[in-house]
């Protein structure tokens, strides 16, 4: 009963962060001062001008305007990209399972490390281990991303040459998409390691520390000592015990967690050459192509969203029974 | 298996079940080294049941973790010596001590919401400890755990094992606790104020519970409180610690009829008694526990003490021995002429301590 | 930060503000899961007694050396030589080059011939100034709407925090190059706005809603304390107990944020100019002398080095007194 009444708050609420969002970008185009058209098509013709001006409804009134937007939306018409004359949406369904596999890469990667490393370092807390380790995270909690990419992709791609430092080839998830693309495994992963890692550095720090936060106050709490005097090992007690009450925190991290990804993935993309999303919004503010980035605005916005939303959810399902537990 | 039967196949031991001598714990703080078991020595037989009383700060639950081994290894110094059944525990390593944490030797903490993993089913808790010692079958670990909950007379055991902590009552959930304790059958218990977190009706359930346990497997029992109370009726010895100390120690009977330190006889008297008339003032101990860090030269008592003279403040007095295993540690001791005395004396000037203790010591019978 | 009653079903945010989880409590969405990760650690903290650590005064020593530097490069006094004058034999030559005429180029040249030292120093001007002015933005509207929003309560409250929702609801870096590539079209090519000033309005809107947010918290927490209802009980009026109450209990844990904040921004600058908008050439920023060489990375690896250590000395500088700061200033109950 109450969690149909939440369930049903937060749904309204992500309607209503959706229509801002979606109206958010239909107004960027046109509150660019002057006929957005000239910078959109800057060195267009008259003729195709008023194409253009036809295509986005530029002469109707504004209500109407985002109306159609909203339904075009909906049906999956994202505008066309103007010096090509394709449409954004087969643009998207190209690079958006690029992006998104390399995300879900870097996430898997990110925790695979962080776990042991957060258990770790907050069992041996206040060691020498502990103390190097931690400096080593927030060393590189200040190493941005990107240089991280330029670092790894001269040492590892020209010096060593043990992977390759742009390209790609397709995933699994590519052929959901647009069934033509077979997956190549071996060479994707070939050259989505390296993008996969770098954009996986940066969250491992962060993930690290905060279970590492987190399970150093666990293990202070009574029933660890009780564990422990029933004669439980060690590493099941950290494992078994004390990680679990933690890893609800960590998993509503890693999920709040995917804006920073998803911002990490687009200059990732750009300097590794990843035919992702973020490449395309790369191009497209390269070339001015604002409806198209508009478009891409739009999915990113709307995907994050409904990631939000579902981690919120989430958490509200599995909270209750830890926090009922907890406390009282 | 009938009780006295040693289970584990070694040659039953001739000696006390737990043997401890002078053992001191001191942690390493910023503030310097905190004193909080200065040099503690106690025997305990199997089927008996000691009773430590003290306040908060008298190091009582840091001597029951330290001589079980529950403390942390760093910033902890421990020493003097701890045997069980012969057996050393000073100096061995924590892994050895796992084989006897559950199997030989248990606890029972003092707030059974937070001892009970929130997350884990209470049937989970119970089997891990069985299936830790215990070279068992599943379903057979099951079966026992659900044996157990029906031995701390918790309705329902079957349903109960399924569930989580939290959706037991806090009574309910000291009986698990005790559950896990008694899963594989120590031969010890150390019980860590068992009931202070628990409503009073409850109290005397849970306490009843453990004694009956503690007959039927001839257990030996280590009741820590700080309420004088609790170990009345339950306890064959008594020790009172104070400052990281035992400043008396006695068979129980004999502490209340015949109690010496002026320390006993003022947590005595702060119990407010039935037949006392209303609105009689309750008494209380002035002052505040010592400073472990740099404890007071002489008696760690004497700020506060009623009977207090210069002696005592100068030199720390030696451990006496008045027969019948009763040993207390006073210069002025309670029911002597000297001791009366310096009561005097000190009330005559006015002490504060000497004032706040009820008139008229309390002699004889149970409180 | 306020806890539901048990039962209740409470968000993902309060989650990260609650204490109990470590995270200083003021952590509360992505973007600051960072600044979060960065309290949560045991560097700095525990420091007692008078005096800072010796880590806290090589960043010190760090911050200064930079800013003097980058002020000096500005005004014109030491520059080390021209950023702008190219020396055509000297191009993508590493460090300690030599060239005939001209004396040797301690850090070598970039792709144009230009000699590094007083880009860098030059490009330390621009990168602070547009890392702090968009702090400065962030704090001064979201700060103060954040400070609004927690003391207020109730409908402000709702309705303010429903802007920071909205806004925070497309991916930070996103955000900013959407803001940055449409102010950049709108101001044309003869730009109403130079490119440091779009700069700063596009990562300091971006910042409103997370300053907005931690102030938010911050205050609550504040508001709470009965000397806030003491003052009130005195009939002081609302807007004096926000000014002279609660504001001054804030700042420390702002400051705090700010220097974090101010290394966060140093490095948007850097992926923005990655991603193509941002300070324009010839006018060099430590980040678009990143992105415009990373082409050059295999063959003259040095100018992206360089550029790159300094970004990570400066923000490792500030990430580090960001949390001293925090470590001193944190006045936690239960110290007692």
């Amino acid at each position: 009963m109450e969690l149909t009444r939440t369930v049903a708050k937060r749904v309204v609420q992500l309607v209503i962060v959706l229509l801002f969002v979606t109206m958010f970008t239909f107004l960027l185009i046109r509150l660019l001062p002057g006929d957005p058209t000239t910078t959109i098509i800057p060195f267009g013709t008259n003729a195709q001008r008023a194409a253009l001006r036809h295509d986005l409804g530029l002469n109707k009134p504004l209500p109407e305007q985002y109306w159609n937007y909203l339904t075009g939306l909906l049906q999956g018409d994202l505008g066309k990209q103007y010096n090509s004359g394709r449409p954004v949406i087969d643009l998207v369904s190209q690079s958006l399972p690029v992006s998104l596999q390399l995300m879900i890469y870097a996430q898997f990667i990110a925790l695979f490390f962080a776990i042991p490393l957060g258990i770790f370092t907050a069992y041996r807390a206040g060691t020498r281990s502990d103390k190097a380790i931690n400096t080593t995270g927030f060393a590189l909690l200040a190493l941005p991303n990107f240089v991280l990419a330029l670092f790894l992709s001269y040492f590892v791609g020209a010096q060593l040459k043990w992977l390759p430092t742009g390209g790609y080839a397709p995933g699994w998830m590519d052929q959901l998409f647009d069934s033509s693309r077979s997956p190549d495994l071996w060479e994707h992963a070939r050259y989505m390691l390296l993008p996969a890692f770098t954009l996986a550095v940066g969250q491992i720090a962060v993930y690290m520390r905060l279970l590492r936060s987190d399970m150093i106050a666990t293990l202070q709490e009574n029933f660890i000592t009780m564990a422990k005097a029933k004669g439980v090992s060690n590493q099941r007690i950290l494992w078994r015990h004390a990680l679990r009450p933690s890893s609800l925190t960590l998993l509503t991290v890693a999920g709040l967690n995917v804006g920073t990804l998803i911002g990490g993935a687009v200059v990732i993309e750009v300097i590794y050459g990843i035919p992702g999303m973020g490449l395309k919004i790369y191009q497209a503010v390269f070339s001015k192509e604002y409806v198209e980035l508009q478009s891409y605005v739009v999915i990113i916005a709307v995907l994050f969203v409904l990631v939000n939303f579902f981690v919120d959810f989430l958490y509200s399902v599995l909270d209750p029974r830890i926090r009922r537990a907890r406390a009282s | 298996m009938s009780p006295g039967e040693d289970r584990f196949g070694d040659a039953p031991y001739d000696g006390p079940l737990l043997e401890v001598t002078d053992i001191k714990t001191y942690f390493e703080t910023d503030r310097g080294l905190v004193r909080s078991v200065d040099g503690v020595s106690l025997t305990l037989e199997r089927g008996k049941t000691i009773g430590i009383v003290g306040e908060s700060g008298s190091g009582k639950t840091v001597l029951s973790r330290s001589i079980m081994g529950l403390l942390p290894k760093r910033g902890v110094v421990r020493e003097g010596s701890v045997k069980f059944e012969g057996q050393e525990f000073i100096g061995i390593k924590p892994k050895d001590m796992r084989a006897f944490w559950g199997a030989q030797m248990s606890m029972i903490f003092q707030d059974p919401m937070t001892s009970l993993n929130p997350v884990m089913k209470v049937g989970n808790q119970i089997t891990e400890s069985i299936r830790q010692h215990l070279d068992v079958s599943k379903s057979f670990a099951n079966e026992l755990a659900e044996n157990l909950l029906e031995s701390v007379r918790i309705p329902e055991p079957r349903k109960r094992l399924k569930e989580y902590p939290h959706q037991l009552s806090g009574g309910m959930r000291q009986r698990v606790c005790i559950a896990v304790a008694l899963a594989c059958g120590p031969k010890l218990l150390f019980a860590d104020e068992p009931t202070t977190a628990l409503d009073v009706t409850v109290q005397a359930q849970v306490l009843d519970l453990m004694a009956a346990q503690q007959r039927e497997r001839f257990m030996a029992m280590v009741l820590v409180t700080h309420d004088l109370g609790v170990v009345a009726g339950r306890a064959d010895d008594i020790a009172v610690m104070y400052a990281g100390r035992i400043v008396e120690k006695a068979p129980t009977t004999t502490l209340f009829a015949n109690m010496k330190m002026p320390y006993t006889e003022a947590l005595l008297s702060s119990i407010p008694r039935l037949d006392d008339q209303s609105h009689t003032r309750l008494a209380t101990i002035p002052g505040r526990p010592p400073d472990l860090v740099h404890p007071p030269k002489g008696c760690k008592f004497a700020p506060r003490c009623p009977y207090v003279q210069d002696k005592c403040r100068e030199e720390e007095p030696l451990l006496t021995d008045a027969g019948g295993g009763h040993l207390y540690r006073c210069w002025f001791p309670v029911g002597t002429p000297e001791g009366a005395a310096a009561l005097e004396k000190n009330r005559a000037a006015g002490a504060a301590p000497a004032a706040a203790l009820a008139t008229g010591p309390t002699t004889g019978g149970q409180p | 930060m306020p806890e539901p009653p048990d039962g209740e079903i409470s968000t993902t945010e309060e989650f990260l503000a609650d204490e109990r989880h470590g995270f200083g409590g003021v952590a509360g969405d992505a973007g600051l899961l960072q600044v979060g990760a960065i309290e949560a650690g045991p560097e700095s903290a525990h420091r007692r007694g008078p005096g800072l650590g010796i880590g806290a005064w090589m960043a010190i020593g760090w911050m200064g050396f930079i800013i003097l530097i980058a002020v000096l490069a500005k005004i014109g006094i030491l520059t080390w030589g021209d950023a702008n004058e190219s020396f055509a034999s000297c191009a993508r030559k590493g460090p300690f080059a030599n060239e005939g005429g001209a004396s040797g180029f301690l850090l070598g040249c970039d792709s144009n011939g230009r000699d590094m030292i007083p880009r860098l120093a030059l490009g330390a001007w621009t990168s602070l100034l547009v890392a702090t002015g968009a702090v400065t933005l962030g704090f001064v509207i979201g700060g103060t709407l954040g400070l609004i929003a927690g003391f207020s309560g109730g409908k402000v409250d709702t309705v303010l925090t429903g802007m920071f929702n909205v806004l925070l609801s497309v991916p930070v870096i996103i955000m900013a190059l959407a803001l940055v590539a449409f102010l950049q079209g709108a101001s044309g090519e003869g730009g109403a706005l130079s490119p440091e000033m779009i700069l700063i309005i596009a990562i300091g809107v971006v910042a409103i809603p997370l300053i907005g947010r931690i102030t938010r918290a911050s205050a609550l927490t504040w508001a709470q304390r009965e000397f806030v209802l003491a003052s009130r009980a005195q009939g002081a009026k609302s807007r004096r107990i926000m000014i002279r109450e609660v504001l001054p209990n804030v700042l420390p844990a702002m400051f705090s944020i700010a220097l974090l904040a101010i290394g966060i921004a140093i490095v948007a600058e850097g992926a923005l100019a990655i991603l193509g908008v941002g300070v324009r050439p010839p006018t060099p920023s430590w980040g678009n002398m990143i992105a415009l060489d990373r082409g050059n990375l295999f063959k003259s690896p040095h100018i992206v080095f360089e550029a790159s250590l300094l970004i990570f000395f400066t923000v490792l500088s500030l990430n580090f007194l960001g949390d001293v700061v925090r470590a001193r200033f944190d006045v936690r109950e239960g110290g007692l």
